[in-house]
């Protein structure tokens, strides 16, 4: 018998050559035309570059050349998910600089609409976080859902997506008479399809196989790299712009902030950024109910809208917690009916920011994951 | 469609059918048309609505493909920038042919919202690539993507098949005529 020899290495000790790998801008992954330049070594992400701008649509110059009321469809563009709630933000800040006070039935039908909002773009998010994992039954589930708060939402606006409804004084139309009804039955009806995918989707054995200790983002991390939004919360850290700065009426609602515990691995893994969006859905239930029982139905909903928009002149940040995030809008205004400059806080693309940080080490399917965790739009990326 | 009425009937048509081979054929091709999975802006949202529960995109026989290599059709959902026109370009390049392009919305028709300042947004993809069905709207209703779905079919039920090179040439030959 020849003795053979046992060849004994460690992984480190092989020198293996590092492959450049183009995701993108046409990949089913990518949630748009996102391009990820990806270093791997075998099968592990040693580097990732995201490159933007296949997306950009000027916003900024459109905001100079147009009136302000002419701006409101382009942010509607901006985060086309979640259209009403990027209306807000802006519209806040011009009835600031001219010191109009909205109507109360106004502020309850804002407040509706932006959490009937949230729970569309929560469950587009998660159905596509899904749909990343090879689950396309949630998918079907969330969208049939979708489709009865996109009617509500047509029946106010006109849009089905984009809807140029939230106007600088009120709002472009008054609600149906048969509001409360309905959106109390849609309140219903999220709930229980979120029991269904609880146990389809999220509680499943498979799923948290696949996202469990994935993509974890420490807190101060996500602090240096200004996440905000479902990325810091699940983390752990309690940062809710309607809990810290209140703005609007959202002071007089009961709700909690939802963050990350690490109920399953890590704590700011891929689960709870998911598991934070998937709670969220319930605390805007609870608000949308709230307001709903309190909100006014007589008064007019456009009787504060000024003939003229011409702000003084001046300058303002407003702020609010959009269902991505903080979504923050610089406003400069020279005294005329157009703004000197209008800069935008995209939210996506401060979250975008911290892929490359947090998708090292990992294997290439996870970056998919990490990815579809981070929740992005590519609008608001390039704007 | 009456040819499954035919086959209902054992005594008139006895499960034979008597066609036109490009008919069936194109019967055939319009029924499965297989897209590439592409989404662009706005417009992908509602195209991905109809792919969803209301809407159904499946019943049309369209199956989403990943790769342009196996595509039938590609879908043009939203704004082009300079940027993104060569890589459409590059795709509808490497579909085989016979291929098709719906364009979907304003953005791709003509520009849309972007076509006065939008300094480097292309104004219609079709400056481009041949489009065979334009769908309106801001984003188009998922209602109207399928009324252009029904379209192209018609589209491809029309199509002749066979001949193409004795009909390129007369086609050359009439467009010499006007041209002298």
């Amino acid at each position: 018998m020849s003795e053979t020899k046992k060849v004994e290495f460690e992984y480190s000790q092989i020198d293996s050559e590092r492959m450049r790998l183009n995701v993108g801008p046409q990949h089913p992954s990518t949630h748009g035309v996102l391009r990820l330049e990806v270093e791997l070594d075998g099968e592990i992400v040693t580097e990732v570059v995201p490159h933007i701008g296949y997306l950009h649509r000027c916003f900024e110059k459109h905001a100079e050349k147009m009136t302000y009321p002419q701006v409101i469809p382009y942010i509607d563009r901006m985060d086309y998910i979640s259209a009403m709630n990027n209306e807000w933000p802006y519209v806040m800040g011009i009835e600031k600089l001219m010191g109009i006070e909205v109507p109360e039935k106004v502020e309850y039908i804002r407040v509706i609409f932006a959490e009937l909002n949230r729970i569309a773009n929560h469950q587009i998010a998660i159905a596509t976080f899904g749909l990343d994992a090879g689950a396309f039954t949630p998918f079907l589930y969330l969208f049939r859902d979708r489709e009865f708060i996109l009617t509500v939402f047509e029946k106010a606006s006109g849009g089905r997506l984009l809807y140029n409804y939230y106007w600088v004084g009120g709002l472009a139309a008054d609600v149906h008479k048969e509001f409360k009804e309905d959106v109390l039955s849609i309140v219903k009806q999220v709930r229980e399809t979120n029991k269904e995918i609880a146990d389809l989707l999220i509680y499943n054995k498979i799923f948290i196989e696949r996202v469990a200790n994935v993509g974890i983002l420490p807190a101060d991390v996500a602090i240096n790299y200004g996440c905000s939004g479902p990325v810091v919360r699940g983390s752990g850290l309690p940062f809710d712009l309607r809990k810290d700065a209140p703005y609007s009426i959202y002071d007089r609602f009961d709700f909690d902030v939802v963050i990350g515990h690490g109920e399953v691995g890590t704590v700011g893994d891929c689960f709870d950024r998911n598991i934070v969006r998937f709670h969220e859905m319930e605390q805007s239930c609870r608000i949308i109910e709230q307001a709903i029982e309190q909100m006014p139905m007589d008064g007019d909903v456009r009787e504060k809208l000024p003939k003229k928009i011409r702000p003084p002149k001046g300058e303002i940040y407003t702020k609010a917690e959009n269902p991505k995030g903080e979504l923050g809008f610089y406003i400069v205004s020279n005294g005329t009916d157009k703004p000197e400059r209008i800069k935008s806080r995209g939210t996506s693309f401060v979250n975008l920011s911290v892929l490359p940080e947090i998708s090292k080490g990992y294997l290439f399917a996870d970056l998919i994951m990490i990815l579809g965790s981070v929740d992005i739009v590519l609008g608001e990326v390039d704007r | 469609m009456g040819l499954l009425n035919k086959l209902d009937d054992p005594y008139y048509g006895g499960g034979i059918i008597l066609g036109k081979v490009e008919d069936i054929l194109n019967w055939g091709r319009s029924k499965s048309d297989w897209y590439l999975q592409f989404g662009l802006a706005c417009c992908a949202i509602e195209f991905m609505a109809m792919n969803a529960s209301h809407f159904d995109f499946m019943r049309f026989g369209c199956i989403p493909r990943t790769s342009p290599r196996q595509a039938d059709f590609i879908i043009i959902s939203g704004t082009v920038t300079f940027k993104m026109a060569e890589r459409i370009k590059t795709l509808y390049e490497q579909m085989a042919e016979p291929k098709y392009v719906i364009s979907m919305g304003s953005c791709a028709n003509s520009g849309g919202p972007y076509w006065e300042h939008g300094y480097h947004v292309l104004k219609g993809v079709d400056r481009i690539i041949p489009v065979d069905v334009y769908v309106p709207g801001c984003p188009p209703r998922p209602e109207a993507l399928e009324e252009g779905m029904i379209r192209l079919q018609e589209k491809i039920n029309k199509q002749a098949i066979f001949n193409k090179r004795k009909r390129l040439a007369e086609e050359e030959q009439k467009e010499l005529i006007i041209s002298n």
